[in-house]
């Protein structure tokens, strides 16, 4: 994680006018296994059932070191005073806390973004996307987190 | 007494059913190197594709599987078909050539009889006969794990098989066991190579900038050829990653679609993707990404003598450790392949006559070591192999190495698919225990380890195995255990395939609290101390003078 942070304000500002911000949607104490993640979503969505499509997640199928995990979230969206995307939300089912990222944009935004993500354990990742009118998309990746050392 | 030679001609006379490009051979009632090389040409490209010979400059037996599970969409599927299954697949004659070099079916009686196969030697024997054929149709692709795994390529680095690959001169080469060599030496290499290194899916770790190169075009009879490289995706999680800190790889998809798309769009009359991804990722990657016309698939050490088409695509599979070369000619015209003929070369090294500059040159390298590898160590009363899915009775040796050698009640031993085959009664070598333990990183630790943490380890090594989706599997077999049996049901979800662990010193379950004392190696962390393996394997064989090993106790359900 040497250089997480000026790496990321690097991709941030090359992605355009976007906000990152670090999540901390704490709901309860941290769990190991399942947190509340549908709830997260749910806040997020304001109570809508996010549809396929639109918002793409990009992740290794196996993480090389979970510690950092290189993702990069991007959606199909005009980017015009009249059809944007306003926010990405990422959530990881399986960290201790869902909330691992959000990035905010606006119609002069290159509607993409690039991070390092933490992961504790084998477990999926979901981008949700909320466009400026309300609908909302999401993708998922399962990311297999492991010991490692048997290959060959 | 019959020799080796005349019980090669009496087998092929016994045989009935064969396969295309046999018949001729059996018929004569003999096996020739002509007969072997008989391939009636076709078209204007030539490929011949060599893949994981793990260092082996001499011939070598190696037992293919007996036991090699597919799950998911791969179960039951090639190259998940073994033994008697697979003779019947291909019709392929028992106690035949082809059923020796295929199969572990009456592995020990058919080695005394066919003897080695490979041999860098044998191997430069057959190129040098297709090109003198083919001339400049010939594209001749290195599939990687080439450069480590035996004596000589350990101590020098790699240096032994780069030199010998260079008279055999390949047009590409991609990469996995070489990465164990560490990034200096790895560009030092690659520098000196002669040919390219390919492999789209390596990345600076930092910047995701391409750190060799994807493609390479080519231009033979009148084509044009692209060939793009794919490296093992899970090199720095199956090998240390702390030696190629800066690289990262991963499958990427869509960058090998993009790859694609590009050799299309410069020209390419044929795209060639030359993969260690292994079979079954490869097998789900040409489904998904459109127009490769030839994948040339490594890493698992499938041997099959017919490509496996998939869509429009082509899937060679090479087999291992020099046993085989596949030849594939290709009718490629206005940018399409128009037709096809394939053939999986067995080499067998009695029958194919040796190169001379290559003999000379192996000769040359082996010479200052040549005493020490042959020194007899002790003897095996059984067969020692290692391939298949649970075990391997040569490495149930090296765990009863490690608990005897490292004081310990649990040995972890990995689940390599390289490493030659010994038969029953025969000297084992310090070259042999090379052979089954040269890497760079060959500690052997000694550590406690709590049941809980013992269970992970299983699991996780059983989910890269036998995780339903491919692209989650890393192609290396399971984890060996000593002094421990277990159950495990591969058809189960990850984290539950694993049961019934039993410490075999007490007959007890192991529980999840208690510590145990673990002797394991090919650690992938940095900083792992112990002897190196092959040391406490030697010591361990020099001790027992026949070695007798305790068979794994692995009880397999869902299959």
């Amino acid at each position: 994680m040497r250089h997480s942070l000026n790496r990321r304000q690097a991709l941030t500002l090359g992605t355009g006018a976007v906000v990152a911000t670090t999540l901390s949607l704490r709901a309860g104490p941290a769990r190991a296994a399942k947190n509340n993640t549908d709830e997260a979503i749910k806040a997020f969505t304001r109570g809508k059932e996010p549809a396929k499509g639109k918002v793409k997640l990009e992740l290794p199928e196996i993480a090389e070191n979970g510690n950092t995990v290189p993702m990069t979230v991007s959606v199909d969206a005009p980017m015009t005073p009249d059809s944007y995307v306003e926010e990405v939300m990422i959530v990881a089912e399986g960290n201790p806390n869902p909330g691992v990222v959000s990035f905010h944009f606006t119609p002069s935004s290159v509607p993409e973004a690039n991070t390092r993500i933490r992961l504790a354990e084998t477990q999926n990742v979901i981008a949700v996307a909320r466009m400026n009118d309300g609908s909302v998309f999401s993708d998922v990746r399962q990311v297999k987190v492991t010991i490692g050392g048997c290959g060959g | 007494m019959t020799s080796r030679r005349d019980f090669l001609q009496i087998a092929a006379a016994t045989a009935a059913l064969v396969p295309t490009g046999w018949a001729r051979a059996f018929a004569q009632q003999r096996l020739t190197q002509d007969d072997l090389l008989a391939f009636e040409p076709m078209g204007n490209v030539t490929l011949v594709h060599l893949t994981d010979i793990h260092a082996q400059l001499l011939p070598v037996l190696f037992r293919e599987p007996s036991t090699n599970l597919g799950v998911g969409e791969a179960r039951g599927q090639v190259p998940h078909v073994t033994g008697r299954a697979y003779l019947d697949l291909y019709g392929i004659p028992g106690g035949s050539p082809l059923a020796y070099a295929l199969t572990p079916e009456d592995y020990v009686a058919l080695a005394r009889g066919y003897g080695r196969m490979g041999g860098l030697d044998r191997i430069a024997t057959v190129l040098d006969a297709i090109r003198a054929e083919r001339g400049d149709k010939v594209l001749f692709l290195d599939g990687g794990d080439t450069w480590q795994n035996s004596y000589t390529s350990l101590v020098s680095k790699g240096q032994d098989m780069v030199d010998c690959m260079a008279l055999l001169k390949p047009d590409a080469m991609t990469g996995h066991w070489e990465f164990t060599l560490g990034t200096e030496r790895v560009k030092e290499l690659v520098d000196g190579l002669g040919c390219p290194f390919l492999g789209q899916n390596v990345r600076d770790a930092e910047w995701n900038e391409p750190a060799f190169e994807a493609m390479k075009m080519f231009e033979r009879g009148g084509a044009k050829v692209a060939v793009i490289g794919q490296a093992f995706p899970y090199t720095p999680i199956a090998n240390p990653r702390w030696m190629i800190p800066n690289w990262s790889f991963g499958i990427r998809e869509e960058e090998v679609q993009a790859s694609v798309d590009k050799a299309r769009k410069d020209g390419a009359d044929l795209v060639v993707l030359l993969s260690h991804n292994g079979f079954d990722v490869d097998r789900k990657l040409a489904s998904r990404v459109k127009g490769i016309d030839v994948v040339l698939t490594g890493h698992t050490h499938d041997a099959l003598p017919q490509a496996v088409k998939v869509g429009q695509t082509l899937l060679i599979a090479s087999g291992s450790h020099g046993k085989f070369l596949t030849r594939v000619d290709l009718d490629v015209r206005d940018g399409a392949v128009k037709g096809f003929r394939s053939k999986l070369i067995p080499i067998f090294s009695d029958v194919i006559a040796p190169q001379k500059a290559m003999a000379e040159k192996i000769g040359s390298i082996r010479e200052p070591h040549e005493a020490m590898l042959k020194e007899e160590l002790g003897r095996t009363e059984g067969l020692l192999y290692r391939r298949s899915n649970f075990n391997g009775t040569l490495d149930d040796m090296i765990c009863d190495a490690l608990l005897a050698e490292r004081e310990a009640e649990i040995a972890l031993s990995p689940g390599f698919r390289w490493g030659t085959t010994l038969l029953p009664g025969q000297p084992i070598t310090r070259e042999d225990v090379y052979n089954a333990t040269a890497i760079t990183y060959p500690a052997a630790y000694r550590m406690t380890m709590t049941g809980t943490r013992l269970k992970e380890v299983l699991e996780d090594v059983a989910d890269n195995l036998f995780n339903a989706d491919p692209y989650y599997q890393q192609g290396g077999d399971m984890v060996r255990v000593g002094g421990v049996s277990y159950a495990i049901d591969v058809a189960r979800p990850a984290g539950s395939r694993v049961s019934d662990l039993t410490l075999l010193r007490t007959g007890k379950p192991i529980e999840a609290g208690a510590s145990y004392t673990v002797a394991g190696w090919a650690s992938v962390n940095e900083g792992t101390e112990g002897p190196p393996i092959w040391d406490v394997v030697a010591t361990h064989v020099r001790r027992k003078g026949t070695v007798n090993p305790t068979p794994a106790q692995v009880t397999v359900r869902g299959a």
